[in-house]
């Protein structure tokens, strides 16, 4: 391959960890939820997969895994924030304090070890296009299941009317209630469905992405995550470009190493999150922008007693 | 039917009461997991919760331990009454730690004379400078550009931790060193002086102590911290009064970056006496579940050090004495700070058993 077909095909490798968090995040946010505790939950399910996958061999049980572990957190979290109405921040908070503590603590005995490595499945024909046909088309399957995730919620949250309903729940779940959607429940599946698209990310990272275990893995890429929410202005498909953009910044990183460029390692690693701040600023320095398309209830809780 | 029924006014004994219920949660939830891991629960958490006040020389530990837990969380308490989630104090402890050491590592090459009680005041303010700092970038970007703090401070973590590693690998290197990243270690002059000889308890915990009651003036005696913490619970009251939240990002920002800052230097220039890259076990992030479990209060603050420092060397006894890993610690801390919140729905509201009339 030569070295655009690289770049293209680490961006997508490298963005598709941020894309499926991002996307599951943005599930959550739509429905008004703000789970801060997307890295927790990413480093438990990168455990489970990680144990699934060297005990069973198999890479789809281990991404089941993990997209299990996940959901089973955000069932945690839903309940917390919303039939205790605890404080969202705090709470999530804490789901990552736990996730990684937790993670650690299992994770103890798989550090070091190693996974069978499956070569990814070829797709005929088309990888033989050239320039791009080999860094497109011969990626591991959850590449392709991250962009149509995004296609999937964009259909679905602007084409059907179960999608509108999460919409306004997460915009005002009081006039939802009030029209008798039961807006809990709603909060909840919403919830429990992103955070299980955290936790396969989070397996993805170990099991396909790197394929190891080591403590922290994740790195920051959940609150990475969270951040393109923001950057994409709550829009699906400006996710799925806003995590391909950053998974060019982390090659970009490597790259400039591999080509002997005179920049201490430490400085090309604080790329990723140095960019995010820079991101976050650029998007952000207009409130109306962020006002018009924030959902309006982001963060804030419902009693629907009230 | 068990249903919650909001309370006229919050409960003070509940919220006084919940981490007391937090904790025996998160006791319950070891002793199952002690005995799943196939250990005796009673001799573990005998370890665990009792081993760390054993001795005076364990109680200095407990005090050492807790002094950069008070401190970080003291700010994380101000920052949080205001509605400011400054989450990144683990940064801004690393960069008060790179100041002090910085100041340190000069005076060592120099060969400056300085007496200790000389170089303190020194120490401090190189501390809450570079931790300030860090947290003025998390204040600016939010105050000017709307940028969300909770996910710059934590993006500054990394960074911090990135320009430690650097500082330690590359520049600051001791030359003698054999190649480990680290630092030479730092004059005797620079080191924070000892509470009692031989151990390695350091005035920074009087200090923190002192900084803890400053705080509880300042949060409930003047009409400035009042300013501050009506933006919490309500932003449109502060707003309508003329209390400014800029002012109150700032400041908050400011104190609490400047205070994890003060705790870096002192862990530096105290108990490690260098800088490597292992300066801070998580004080800025266990210093979140501190100001919880402390209520946000400031003298709360000192208890949830405690306690949270009880698990963080119960932690490590338990690896020494009965081979339990010490990242159990990260478990208990989360599993305390996650009970906490569910119980603390009962400051707000009450069980009512019976159905809706």
């Amino acid at each position: 391959m030569n070295g655009l077909e690289l770049l293209v095909a680490a961006m997508l490798s490298a963005g598709t960890p941020l894309a499926i968090a991002g996307l599951g995040l943005l599930v959550n946010e739509r429905a008004g939820v703000l789970n801060l505790g997307a890295e927790g939950t990413m480093l438990v399910a990168a455990v489970t997969g990680f144990a699934t996958a060297y005990h069973t061999g198999s890479v789809s049980l281990a991404l089941a895994a993990g997209a299990a572990a996940g959901a089973l957190l955000g069932l945690v979290l839903g309940w917390l924030v919303i039939w205790l109405n605890t404080n969202q921040y705090a709470t999530g908070l804490a789901v990552s304090l736990f996730g990684s503590g937790f993670s650690a603590f299992v994770g103890l005995g798989y550090v070091g070890k190693q996974l069978v490595e499956t070569p990814a499945p070829v797709v005929p024909f088309l990888s033989d296009i050239p320039v791009v046909g080999r860094a497109l088309f011969q990626q591991h399957p959850v590449v392709y299941l991250a962009i149509a995730v995004a296609g999937g919620m964009t259909w679905f949250f602007y084409r059907t009317r179960a999608g509108l309903v999460l919409r306004s729940v997460g915009e005002s779940p009081v006039s939802a209630h009030a029209l008798g959607y039961p807006v809990r429940r709603i909060r909840l599946a919403a919830v429990v469905a992103g955070a299980a698209l955290c936790g396969l990310s989070g397996a993805y990272l170990s099991v396909v992405y790197t394929p190891l275990w080591v403590e922290g893995m994740a790195g920051g890429r959940g609150w990475i995550a969270l951040a393109l929410t923001v950057f994409a202005t709550w829009r699906p498909l400006r996710i799925l470009a806003g995590a391909y953009l950053f998974g060019g910044v982390t090659m970009l990183q490597l790259h400039l190493q591999a080509q002997g460029v005179q920049i201490p390692a430490q400085f090309m690693s604080m790329l990723p999150y140095v960019s995010t701040v820079v991101v976050l600023v650029l998007i952000s320095r207009n409130p109306l922008w962020i006002r018009l398309n924030m959902p309006a209830s982001l963060g804030k809780a419902f009693y629907p007693g009230a | 039917m068990i249903r919650l029924e909001a309370r006229p006014v919050p409960s003070l004994a509940m919220s006084v009461l919940s981490p007391v219920i937090a904790l025996a949660v998160t006791v319950g939830v070891g002793f199952a997991l002690f005995l799943a891991l196939g250990k005796d629960p009673g001799r573990v958490l005998q370890v665990f919760l009792l081993e760390p006040f054993h001795g005076v020389r364990a109680l200095t530990e407990l005090g050492l331990k807790s002094t950069p837990l008070v401190l970080c969380a003291l700010g994380l308490a101000l920052c949080f009454r205001s509605n400011v989630w400054n989450i990144g104090a683990e940064g801004q402890f690393l960069m008060g730690g790179i100041a002090g050491g910085g100041v340190a590592l000069w005076i060592t090459q120099e060969g400056l004379g300085v007496s200790r009680w000389a170089f303190l005041p020194v120490l401090v303010l190189a501390g809450a400078l570079g931790g300030g700092a860090w947290a003025a970038v998390v204040a600016w970007l939010k105050d000017r550009f709307n940028a969300n703090e909770i996910l710059v401070s934590l993006m500054l973590v990394y960074v911090a931790n990135l320009f430690l590693s650097w500082l330690v690998f590359g520049p600051w290197k001791d030359p003698q060193g054999f190649n480990f990243p680290q630092t030479m270690s730092f004059a005797a002059a620079t080191e924070v002086p000892r509470v009692v000889r031989g151990m390695r308890l350091h005035w920074g915990f009087a200090f923190a102590l002192g900084a803890a009651v400053v705080m509880w003036v300042y949060m409930f005696r003047t009409y400035h911290g009042l300013q501050l913490q009506v933006g919490g619970p309500s932003p449109a009251a502060a707003r309508y009064a003329g209390f400014s939240s800029r002012a109150a990002v700032w400041t908050t920002l400011l104190v609490s970056g400047a205070l994890a800052g003060v705790a870096g230097a002192f862990e530096v220039a105290g108990p490690m006496g260098q800088l490597t890259p292992h300066v801070s076990s998580g004080y800025g992030f266990t210093a979140i579940i501190v100001a919880f479990v402390g209520r946000l209060h400031p003298l709360g603050c000192i208890l949830g050090s405690l306690l949270l420092s009880v698990f963080l060397i119960g932690g490590e006894l338990a690896q020494s004495r009965v081979g339990l890993p010490s990242a159990l610690t990260g478990v208990f801390q989360g599993v305390l700070l996650l009970s906490l919140l569910a119980c603390d729905t009962l400051v707000h509201n009450r069980l009512r058993v019976g159905r809706l009339r």
